[in-house]
């Protein structure tokens, strides 16, 4: 029978901060999306005053004023390596590793001849010790079992944060999983989640205990693997080999309202060379690139217009300054005055492995083979002196429609500069 | 009745009628079409030399590694150092024992002077260490992070300050003390 345990930081980034500010321990704190817009990561203090996942920021300020909230901007520069440091911690306890999210990660224990819970709690102290993060561990002979058991682990007190449901008699499991709401299922969504409440499937253990062939017809396979897995019987393995990124997009909301076409191109040429250098990164190379602008539905007295085009390229590539001749030609083609544009992104999609690459007739084979060298020089001056250190000019050098970052914490783990003080 | 479709011979099924011997090979399916061009090419009876022109336009050769040298090749001596070329010292493997585990942080303040950490110093620091009587350990105080000594004899649990100037912080039942992390080296600018 298959093992796995789901490993999982308690509000991973809000965890990530009070590890270098411990005075934000105990007190209220969410942490904002990009440009401060809504809620991506909530303390527990937050979560009990109701604040749920996603609210924007202006709908939550009386409760913060009321409550003291305190919001900080996002630092996902931060969050990333403590993430790296964690996921390096846990590889030391099992050869197979999942990393599923950036808080995250399924680890195999099949054939590990020893008491999973220990051996859980053991994981959990030595990520609190090491790095200061506390995390929550579920186990189970299914994947989908292993979500489910390390959302117990979570939720319900008496597990003290490791819940093995391999441990537990069959009716036990029911038991726990009659407590548990369809919609906390893996792979169960919101709209999923309404179709089955509907039908009186509103529990884990009512989907448990559902006709597999009627799961099938009515809904799909994947939902019917799903009830096997909750079933124990284990379809879905570890799988280790991160794959590569089918699309890579960059897209972010502006600090302010853009209305010109020179400021919509710094920044979406700035996208494109931020999504080019992670094309690189993972070897691949481009052959289409689609670029869009959308001015806020939240400001719905505004026009309203939204609008994206997809540019093929003649021939794959990796390099900045095609693909940013391309999105800012194509940002000609949908660019309309007289509106408020409020984001803009763009997305590198039909990639392919860099080592084929398939050159036209028309291909200078000397000036490609000067263009590969002069992005490798490109990347490799950013790792080393700092990002941006190098950057096409019509991304533009002032950036005003860069996003707002009102409170953002110091990269106090990347940057020299910015270490954390401690009080002597 | 009428005719069944199924049953009977297939057109092209069964054994190839042919002298030669047959196998079946593997190739690349990125490399399908120009394998298959090349054999067609064949067949049709062109000269080697021009189907080797269309595999050569069609394929290009992955880029290749080399080995790191030491220097460049020469045609006279070796260098006789070139059997004592060793990586050069690394302070990451010299001074760090557990890589995730360790975080450098900054210094604000004297109170440690005795112990020769100065404002603006770095300290490295492991957090996988268990905090020892006398170590100098990172504590959270007060929603603060400070630097002292550890004491832990006969019950008595305190942070050592190392100035007179400072008072030593001292725990009493129920106060919380939480030790962050064990200070390993000291790095500062001369």
């Amino acid at each position: 029978m298959s093992t796995f345990a789901l490993i999982d930081g308690n509000n991973f980034y809000v965890s990530c901060e009070r590890v270098f500010n411990p005075a934000l321990e105990g007190k209220p704190v969410v942490v904002l999306s990009n440009n401060d817009g809504c809620a991506v990561a909530r303390s527990q203090e937050v979560k009990a005053l109701g604040v749920r996942m996603g609210m924007p920021w202006f709908q939550m300020q009386a409760l913060a004023r009321k409550h003291g909230i305190i919001a900080l901007s996002s630092n996902y520069t931060l969050y990333a390596d403590m993430s790296n440091r964690m996921m390096a911690i846990l590889r030391q306890f099992s050869p197979h590793q999942e990393i599923y999210s950036i808080d995250e990660c399924f680890l195999g224990l099949d054939g590990f001849n020893l008491d999973l819970s220990d051996y859980g709690q053991q994981i959990r102290q030595q990520v609190r010790r090491w790095i200061g993060i506390p995390v929550c561990v579920g186990i189970a002979p299914t994947k989908t079992l292993a979500k489910l058991a390390n959302h117990a682990a979570k939720k319900q007190p008496q597990w003290d944060g490791v819940c093995d449901l391999s441990s537990l008699s069959e009716a036990e499991r029911d038991r726990l999983m009659d407590g548990i709401e369809v919609g906390e299922i893996w792979g169960v969504g919101r709209k999923l989640r309404e179709q089955l409440t509907a039908m009186r499937l509103s529990t884990a253990l009512a989907l448990k205990q559902a006709d597999t062939a009627f799961i099938r017809k009515r809904f799909s396979v994947v939902l019917e693997r799903t009830v096997q897995e909750l079933r124990g019987i284990s379809c879905l393995g570890v799988e280790e080999v991160a794959s590569n990124k089918r699309q890579i997009v960059c897209s972010r909301s502006f600090g302010l309202p853009v209305l010109r076409l020179a400021e919509l191109n710094e920044a979406v040429s700035s996208y494109a060379a931020r999504a080019a250098e992670k094309l690189r990164r993972q070897f691949s190379l481009a052959g289409a690139i689609h670029v869009y602008i959308t001015t806020s539905p939240f400001r719905e007295k505004d026009p309203q217009y939204s609008q994206g085009i997809t540019i093929p390229l003649p021939e794959a590539s990796d390099d900045t300054s095609k693909l940013i001749r391309a999105v800012q030609w194509g940002l000609k083609q949908i660019f309309r005055p007289g509106y408020r544009y409020a984001k803009a992104g763009v997305m590198l999609i039909e990639l392919g492995p860099a080592g084929n690459r398939q050159s036209s007739f028309f291909t200078d084979e000397e000036k490609e083979s000067r263009s590969s060298k002069l992005m490798q020089t490109l990347d490799s001056i950013n790792r080393k002196m700092g990002k941006d250190t190098l950057f096409p000019a019509s991304s533009g050098i002032a950036r005003p429609w860069r996003m707002k970052q009102g409170n953002k914490s110091s990269c106090y783990t990347t940057d020299w500069r910015e270490l954390a003080e401690v009080r002597c | 009745m009428p005719p069944s479709s199924r049953g009977g011979a297939r057109p092209g099924a069964g054994r190839k009628p042919s002298s030669d011997p047959t196998t079946t090979i593997r190739v690349p399916v990125s490399q399908k079409a120009v394998v298959l061009d090349f054999v067609k090419q064949r067949k049709a009876g062109l000269p080697l030399s021009h189907c080797l022109e269309i595999f050569a336009l069609a394929e290009h050769p992955p880029r290749q590694k080399f080995p790191f040298m030491s220097h460049a090749v020469r045609a006279g001596f070796p260098s006789p150092a070139d059997d004592y070329v060793e990586k050069r010292i690394d302070l990451n493997e010299e001074l760090i024992q557990h890589r995730e585990a360790t975080f450098f942080l900054r210094v604000k303040g004297h109170s440690m002077v005795e112990a020769g950490i100065d404002d603006g110093d770095e300290l490295i620091v492991d957090r996988a260490l268990v905090p020892e009587h006398g170590r100098i350990v990172i504590a959270a105080v007060d929603g603060e992070l400070t630097v002292k000594r550890f004491y832990q004899r006969e019950g008595v649990v305190k942070l050592i300050a190392e100035n007179p100037d400072y008072p030593d912080i001292e725990f009493r039942e129920g106060q919380e003390m939480l030790i962050w992390g064990v200070v390993t080296r000291i790095i500062k600018s001369v």
